[in-house]
Parts: C-alpha cells; sequence; structure tokens
C-alpha cells in the first residue's frame, strides 16, 4: 500500500500554503527585524536629539538643533514644529494661537498627511512601551480581560474635542502619557512613571494591544488625516496565500482585509501604522513599502476560490 | 413585543449605555482636566505669561522656554510638582529669573502663551515679592537691606524707608515692595539672609487687595489720579464740559478751610 501524499493546503492563488520560518543565521534573523531596528533607531535619535539640545546644548552651526519637545519644537532655530492634535485641542478653547504653532503643526499634519500613522510605529515613545507589553502578552499567551472595540478610540477623539470646548483647556494633551513620557524624558518624569506602569499593565495583562489599537485619540486623529497617505504598504495579489502569517505580527490586523488589498493593490486603511512588521515575516514576498501613485493592482489568478 | 419591537429597544437601550459611558468618562475626565488646572495657584510663571486661565489653555507644554533660558531657572512641571502638569514654573528661592533684557523665554514660545508684546523685561509682571515683617531683619531692627540691593529695579520695586522705632533714638530702615514695579523676579527672595526666606515671591492675585471704585481719593484727583472716576452728567445738564473732579470733593483741601 502505497502512503498516502501528505495533504498541502493550497492558497487561493494555488499554491501551497507555508508558514513563515524564523532564519537561523544570525544575518537572516537581523533581516526579519530590520524595520524593527529603524524604527527603534528612529525613535531613540528623535528623543536623543531632543535630550542633547536641552543638556548638552547640542547646536548645529551655533543654532540649536531640535528644542522643546514632541508637543512643539523648532528644529535648528527656524522650523517650526507641532503636534496637530494638540493644536486642535487648543484651539477649540477659543484662543487664537502665534503663527509658529500654527505653521508648525501645519508641517506636522502635511508629514502625516502622507505618510499615514507613521506617527505611532516610528516616532510615539509609548510605542516602546507598547510593543515591549504585546512580544510578553504573546510569549505569555494572555487573553483580553474584556472586549473593547477599536472604534472606541474614534469616540475618545471626540470626547477630547467636546471637552477641549466645555473645560477650556486642551482635555488630552493635559492627561495625555505620550506628553508625559517624552516629556519626562527631556525636561525630568516625576510621578510621571505611574502613567507608563499603567499602560504597560493595561496592554499586557487586560486588553492586547489596548492603549495604541482601542484607546489613543492621537493614533485615531493621524488614522483619519492619514486615509489618503502616500506611503502605503502594497499588497501583491497573485503571490499571497492567505498562510495570515502577517496577521498574527500586525498590531491592527483588522487593517489586512485580503479582498480589499486585493482590490486596491495595497493596505488601504489609515489605521495602519506603516510599521512593516509584515512585510519581512511574509514568507511568499507579497507585502512591501511602497508609494500609492506607483501602486498597480495586479489581477489574481484565482482558481479555486470559492 | 414584537420582533422589530424588541430590536428597536435593544438598539435604544445599546445606545443609551453608550452615552452614559460617555458621559460618566466625560465627567471624570474633566474633572481631573479642572482640578489639575486650578493646581497652580503658587506657580511663578515665565516673564510674560497669561493670567492662568489664558496660559493654561494657550501652554502647549513644548518647555522651548526651558531650553531656551539661559540659567537653571525653568522648569516643565512634571506631574507631582507643586504646578499643573507640564506647564513652565520657576521656584525662586532655588534659582530666581536673571531678567535677560532680550526676554529669550518669550522669544522662543511659539503659541504667544508668553505673551509676544512684551518688549521690555521691566515690564513684566512674574509674582510679586511680599515681606513677612515679623521675620525681615531690617524691619526686627538689624541691618540688612540685602533685597534692596540686588533688586535689578531698586529704588522703584524696593525701597529703603525709615521707620521710627517706639523704644529708641534710632530708626529702623525697612524695605518696601512696590507692585508698580516690583516684575517678580524673585532674586530678592533668593538673596534673602534668613533661614527660610523673609521676603518670597507670590501670584500678586493672592496677596493683592482692591479698594473698589467708589472710593474718592480727593488728595489724589488733583494728580489726575482718579481711578477712573466718570462725573455725573445728570447732575449739572447746563454744564458744557463735565467736571474734572468730583462735584462738592475739592471743599476738604481747599485752602479756605
Amino acid at each position: 500500500m502505497t502512503p498516502l501524499p501528505p495533504k498541502v493546503k493550497l492558497g487561493p492563488n494555488g499554491q501551497p500554503v507555508r508558514p513563515f520560518v524564523m532564519p537561523g543565521s544570525f544575518w537572516g534573523k537581523l533581516s526579519v527585524w530590520r524595520y524593527i531596528i529603524y524604527r527603534r533607531i528612529v525613535q531613540f535619535t528623535t528623543l536623543l536629539l531632543f535630550f542633547g539640545t536641552f543638556h548638552w546644548g547640542w547646536t548645529i552651526f551655533e543654532k540649536p538643533v531640535l528644542s522643546g519637545n514632541l508637543s512643539s519644537s523648532t528644529l535648528l532655530g527656524i522650523i517650526p514644529m507641532a503636534d496637530p492634535f494638540a493644536t486642535l485641542q487648543m484651539l477649540l478653547t477659543q484662543h487664537w494661537l502665534h503663527s509658529d504653532v500654527l505653521i508648525g503643526a501645519s508641517i506636522i499634519l502635511l508629514l502625516y498627511t502622507l505618510s499615514g500613522r507613521a506617527w505611532c510605529s516610528w516616532v510615539c515613545p509609548v510605542n516602546l512601551i507598547t510593543d515591549l507589553a504585546g512580544w510578553l502578552r504573546k510569549r505569555l499567551n494572555i487573553p483580553d480581560a474584556f472586549p473593547v472595540q477599536r472604534k472606541t478610540r474614534y469616540y475618545v477623539l471626540g470626547l477630547t474635542l467636546v471637552l477641549s470646548v466645555i473645560t477650556g483647556v486642551a482635555a488630552f494633551e493635559w492627561v495625555s502619557p505620550i506628553s508625559v513620557f517624552h516629556r519626562g524624558v527631556i525636561f525630568g518624569i516625576g510621578l510621571g512613571w505611574t502613567a507608563l506602569v499603567a499602560i504597560f499593565v493595561f496592554d499586557l495583562l487586560i486588553l492586547k494591544h489596548g492603549w495604541c489599537g482601542h484607546l489613543c485619540p492621537l493614533g485615531a486623529f493621524y488614522a483619519l488625516t492619514g486615509k489618503a497617505a502616500q506611503l502605503r504598504i502594497s499588497f501583491d495579489t497573485p503571490t499571497c496565500t492567505h498562510c495570515c502569517e502577517c496577521v498574527r505580527v500586525c498590531p491592527e490586523p483588522q487593517v489586512l482585509n485580503f479582498k480589499k488589498a486585493g482590490e486596491t493593490g495595497m493596505i488601504s486603511s489609515g489605521e495602519c501604522t506603516n510599521c512593516a512588521r509584515c512585510i519581512t515575516v511574509c514568507p511568499e514576498d507579497t507585502l512591501h513599502l511602497s508609494l500609492r501613485h506607483k501602486i498597480t493592482v495586479k489581477k489574481s489568478n484565482e482558481r479555486n476560490l470559492l | 413585543m414584537n420582533l422589530s419591537d424588541k430590536a428597536r429597544r435593544k438598539f435604544l437601550v445599546k445606545v443609551t449605555q453608550n452615552v452614559a459611558v460617555a458621559v460618566t468618562g466625560g465627567a471624570v475626565w474633566s474633572y481631573l482636566l479642572t482640578e489639575q488646572a486650578t493646581a497652580g495657584t503658587f506657580a511663578i510663571r515665565p516673564p510674560g505669561a497669561l493670567a492662568e486661565k489664558d496660559f493654561h489653555a494657550k501652554c502647549i507644554k513644548c518647555g522651548q522656554c526651558v531650553v531656551a533660558c539661559p540659567y537653571d531657572t525653568l522648569k516643565l512641571a512634571a506631574p507631582g510638582e507643586p504646578a499643573p502638569i507640564g506647564t513652565p514654573y520657576f521656584t525662586p528661592r532655588d534659582e530666581p529669573c536673571y531678567m535677560c533684557p532680550d526676554i529669550p523665554c518669550q522669544v522662543a514660545c511659539p503659541t504667544g502663551a508668553l505673551e509676544p508684546e512684551l518688549s521690555k523685561i521691566e515690564d513684566s509682571r512674574m509674582g510679586l515679592a511680599v515681606i513677612d515683617i515679623e521675620n525681615c531683619l531690617s524691619w526686627i531692627g538689624l541691618r540688612c537691606e540685602v533685597c534692596y540691593r540686588v533688586c535689578p529695579v531698586k529704588n522703584d520695586a524696593i525701597t529703603i524707608e525709615e521707620n521710627p522705632r517706639k523704644i529708641s533714638k534710632h530708626a529702623k530702615f525697612v524695605p518696601l515692595v512696590h507692585s508698580s514695579a516690583c516684575t517678580g523676579c524673585g532674586i530678592c527672595e533668593k538673596a534673602c539672609p534668613t533661614e527660610v526666606a523673609a521676603i518670597r515671591v507670590v501670584q500678586p492675585q493672592l496677596v493683592q487687595g482692591k479698594i473698589g471704585e467708589h472710593y474718592r481719593l480727593g488728595w489724589k484727583t488733583q494728580n489726575g489720579i482718579t481711578q477712573n472716576f466718570k462725573p455725573d452728567l445728570k447732575v449739572s445738564p447746563r454744564q458744557k464740559e463735565p467736571p474734572k473732579t468730583a462735584p462738592g470733593m475739592d471743599y476738604l483741601n481747599s485752602e479756605k478751610l
């Protein structure tokens, strides 16, 4: 009796579904981790430039390199930058603001209109905490304590704007753990570490991707403004076997909608943070960082999709 | 109840519950905000800072004033420190404001929370120095006058006055602060030699009174200081020009009496 051939699961493109295998070599591993490494470099460099300018007086051409913090800053003594969400809240308190912060907010708004939610995974320091909690949670295999809808963040965003009008202060900016963190790193954190522990515990034990993926109104704000972002993850439909390795690593897995991605040729949801984790775990090389106007939709040679 | 009624009921309950969550959350959140925003009564702000309420609304907490300050004066309040979270303040006894003539902190402010119109540092009102006369060495009767000597606007903000002593022929020389010129820089507080400073900078509204519009300081009207007194035109309709002083006020000071 001949042994039955092992059952091979086929993807919608007729190709066998292969799992992601972590390469054994150091350089192979490094290649899988490369976007995480790039992101950490960007996050730490940003904080270091602020820190160095304040504590060690870093200058270029006698101009302070990067003064301020992530709420508002000045690059090389001339280019203003400001958090557009904080600026919006402050305008809602019915106070007109100086032009520096308005120009700065426009610059940053433009940056993230083009690059989507890249703020969340490439710059925001709280991402360090939530990524650590997420990684640990996966290892310890902790289930959610209670379900929370991901759209909750848009309600928090709405509430932020309403409360800014009512209380007369920028409602989220005054309690934001993001600001507490980067302000604390640069200017001294005081009791602010308690807020960071709270986020860590919340993400680790209570809700998976709880803060960044469900509650943070700043992430919600950039998800809305980055809806038509230029920087997108392109999706090469014919090669995808629906192995779902990308979904397993994605902090916002609802954005990996294969049907939608097949229609548009990319991950089009504004909630995608462009963290690029999915790219390196894809065994079929289906996903790439790309620019929206360069993405073309490839017809899938769907055979047995039923 | 038929099916659609049940569905409608379910929907309404769901909506009400969500609204309840939003209102409860919003109430707790705004309590936190107002609690924070009123916690700063004792914080001494950088020069040109707007009145607390406007300052709270316009300060983006970026710390560019702190970076621009050439001294170790300005701090951004971390949670747990005696000022609303993230706002700039200074503690004069630790490090006062040295009143840079170019006001770098105010120039660095991107939002206008530090008033862009302030052009002379002498016009800033960070606070007001007040003297505890029970513990001031000069008021006790020693010759100290350190606050007077270090004051950057001395003779205007702090003057030394003679004050007769009851039991001795010798007068005391005591410092007096004048709110018309005191910027609240706190150099006096830093320099005060007593164990706990006997001259301190506080927010003016904590210590300053107001006499009210209805007091007519007749002897001052001659110098033009009328507390914006406007004569009531109905009293003397025949007069073409309104009187400069209140009618019937001057007799107390006239030489005829």
